[in-house]
């Protein structure tokens, strides 16, 4: 690369483990610690070292667009907080040309007392603004929001929606040559998202160099010209966002049964449920991973309820291979089920005749609403469709069509007259 | 006041400043993200909005307002003058008892309630520095500027005393930027190495309350220096609010004044300045891993 506008070199960050980890240290510690010089005590003895970063090397040109993808724990986060200079790295080294700006929380700062334009000015000031670039785009960011006839409110009196949607909109006038989004995407209403999204490609058209971290392959995929793809604290990909999503969802999406139980090992221990199995399969079809377009296929979770919550949602996220999120289904869609503690069911059959041939994600989202998600983006099954038989039968050979499904529709022609 | 009126100083002194694909920020291990000079510089706007926030948030919460910068330093001037004055009949180096008190307690205030408020603002805005860049050292800052602003308002009530106790401005008031200087050098030191000390030992909490009692036994706020016996005069003075208390009434009412307790007070001030601005920039790098 000619101009490289963010030069990352051997960066590592490394964090202590074990006994440790307390979130301070008293000043008892440090008495005992200083008493252990003396008595020759290895004061380090029980600390375990863990390596979030290690060795990770890359450049991203100027006016560049870069998503940066990996599962949970790739080192993500701790990329963009050393980027955006909040932690030091333990080695390495980055070059960065030109002014940063992160939005990795959006409303930080932000004082309940003060009213909408004391924190425009406030959370823009922290953001890295200058006074004379708040004052230029204060309307824009007041018009963007939407609070106009609230702004000499204070934002104690916002409410959570107008909240989010104000500190997004500074966030989103910030004017430096880097920028690294996190996921803020990711607040607010489905029209404010969008909005959002709108903004956040008008950035990237406007030659500035973005850095966007999100879980959200299509919103990579349309912001974003190529990507860093992380894995277990290291670069694993880069190139085109399109080849690096691709590969990317079909590395993360586990199709075997030990593969999800693997997933399943992982999540988060929740006090309400917990998933024994999910299971993807095909009747008639003893291939576990290769289904067939004209048949249906079957989501089946399995989870034991050990708090009972009529408000419990058992569904999943269909996902295409760019991305692209084609419907998301509950079980309680069309009608309330009673469940009282025990091990449950929730089986689920996709229509066949319904998707185009090609790699899916099946990625469960099972949850509390409004409250929590118990399952949510943690476990994706891969699923790949072909077509022998079903619709499109007749031009299959010669006629890919576009779009990501193909139904079975009632048509009917007949003679007119 | 609104927060986003910037005096007019600040106004045509914020002219950007070019920031080219010639200027490279390098962030290696030790470099961390310590800012310079510069950073600090190029982000001054942002010390500006957080005191301001801080004098607007008070200004909004309590029904008193800007009267509490008055009230603090004048409450304590009047047990004083009763106890100390009338009851303990302590000198005065000959002035009033109340407006000798009084000056004492404005600079003290200052300092106190600088250093209570600084030590707990880095610990209390932990939300904002492990999701933001900037220079961290105006947390801190900010409280002791607020501090500032605070004392220059119950200086108000110091010249109504003046007034009613007909006592002159004193001339050596032209030395008051040096004074000011030697308690702003040691609340500066001392706030931002007691604000970083709290992000790793949660013990300064409970540490500070007590230590600015003692301290303010140790300064001549409710007695004049001449009951110091001089031989422990020099010893005494090492505390730099010795100086800045002293130096203060010196400045402003012309009482007597050792010159070599200022001048031991003025190194002191900025040893403490020094190496607690030191102490913040080394642990600064820190502060997002282990808050």
């Amino acid at each position: 690369m000619k101009n490289p506008v963010i030069r990352v070199e051997g960066l590592g960050k490394r964090y202590w483990l074990g006994q440790n980890t307390a979130p301070y240290e008293t000043l008892r510690d440090s008495i005992a610690r200083l008493g252990s010089v003396f008595c020759r005590q290895p004061a380090q003895a029980a600390r375990g070292e863990f390596w979030a970063l290690r060795d990770v090397g890359f450049e991203i040109e100027r006016g560049d667009t870069v998503a940066l993808v990996g599962r949970n724990g790739a080192g993500k986060s701790t990329l963009l907080k050393i980027l955006s200079r909040i932690t030091a790295p333990t080695s390495g080294r980055v070059e960065l040309h030109g002014r940063v700006g992160s939005l990795l929380e959006v409303g930080t700062g932000f004082h309940p007392e003060l009213t909408g334009r004391e924190n425009i000015f406030l959370n823009g000031a922290i953001l890295g603004m200058r006074r004379r670039e708040i004052a230029r785009s204060f309307d824009q960011i007041v018009a963007f929001s939407g609070v106009e006839a609230f702004v000499d409110t204070p934002v104690k009196r916002y409410s959570s929606g107008m909240h989010t949607r104000l500190a997004f909109a500074v966030a989103a006038h910030l004017e430096t040559e880097i920028l690294l989004v996190d996921e803020v995407l990711a607040v607010g209403d489905a029209e404010f998202q969008k909005k959002c999204l709108g903004k956040m490609q008008d950035v990237a058209h406007e030659g500035r160099t973005v850095i966007f971290v999100s879980h959200n392959m299509s919103a990579c995929a349309q912001l974003c010209r190529s990507a860093v793809a992380l894995q277990n604290g290291q670069v694993w990909l880069t190139g085109n966002v399109h080849e690096v999503i691709k590969k990317y969802l079909i590395e993360v999406s586990a199709s075997s049964p030990t593969a999800v139980h693997a997933q399943l090992a992982l999540l988060r221990p929740d006090p309400a449920l917990r998933v024994l199995d999910i299971r993807v399969f095909q009747l008639g079809n003893d291939n576990r991973a290769n289904f067939f377009t004209h048949l249906p296929f079957e989501i089946e979770m399995t989870y034991e309820v050990k708090v009972v919550e009529r408000n419990l949602r058992v569904g999943f996220d269909l996902i295409a291979n760019d991305g692209a999120l084609l419907f998301r289904a509950f079980d309680d869609d069309m009608q309330r089920h009673e469940r009282r503690l025990g091990v449950f069911t929730s089986r689920c059959q996709v229509p066949g005749n319904l998707l185009m041939p090609g790699d899916y994600v099946v990625s469960p989202s099972i949850g509390i609403d409004p409250d929590r998600w118990i399952v949510h983006k943690d476990v994706s099954i891969g699923v790949q469709l072909m077509q022998i038989d079903g619709v499109n039968m007749t031009y299959m050979d010669t006629y890919r069509r576009p779009g990501y499904l193909m139904p079975e529709l009632a048509w009917n022609v007949v003679p007119r007259g | 006041m609104k927060l986003h009126d910037v005096p007019r100083q600040l106004r045509t002194a914020c002219e950007p400043r070019k920031t080219g694909p010639e200027m490279a920020t390098v962030i290696t291990p030790s470099a961390g993200n310590a800012p310079g000079l510069s950073d600090m510089w190029e982000q001054r706007e942002l010390l500006y909005y957080l005191v301001l926030r801080d004098i607007s948030v008070r200004y909004k919460q309590t029904s008193l307002g800007l009267a509490w910068a008055f009230l603090q330093p004048l409450l304590p001037a009047i047990v004083f003058t009763v106890f100390f004055g009338k009851l303990a009949n302590l000198p005065s180096d000959g002035m009033p008892y109340a407006l000798f008190s009084y000056a004492g307690l404005l600079p003290w205030t200052f300092f106190s309630s600088s250093v209570s408020q600084a030590s707990l603002s880095l610990v209390n805005s932990t939300s904002l520095f492990t999701k933001v860049y900037f220079p961290r050292v105006f947390i801190p800052l900010a409280s002791i500027v607020t501090a500032g602003f605070d004392a220059i308002v119950s200086s108000v009530v110091l010249v109504g005393l003046m007034l009613y106790y007909h006592t002159p401005l004193s001339a050596n008031i032209v030395f008051l930027p040096l004074v000011v200087a030697i308690a702003a050098a040691f609340t500066i030191g001392s706030g931002t190495f007691l604000s970083a000390s709290a992000i790793r030992y949660r013990d300064v909490r409970y540490i500070i309350p007590f230590m600015i009692q003692m301290l303010l036994f140790l300064c001549p706020v409710a007695y004049p220096a001449s009951i110091v016996p001089e031989k422990w005069r020099l010893v005494w003075a090492l505390n730099p609010m010795v100086a800045a208390v002293e130096g203060f009434r010196w400045s402003v009412l012309g009482t007597p004044l050792d010159v070599r307790t200022m001048g031991v007070g003025a190194v002191g001030a900025a040893v403490v300045l020094v190496a607690g601005v030191k102490y913040f920039q080394k642990v600064e790098s820190t502060f997002a891993d282990i808050a």
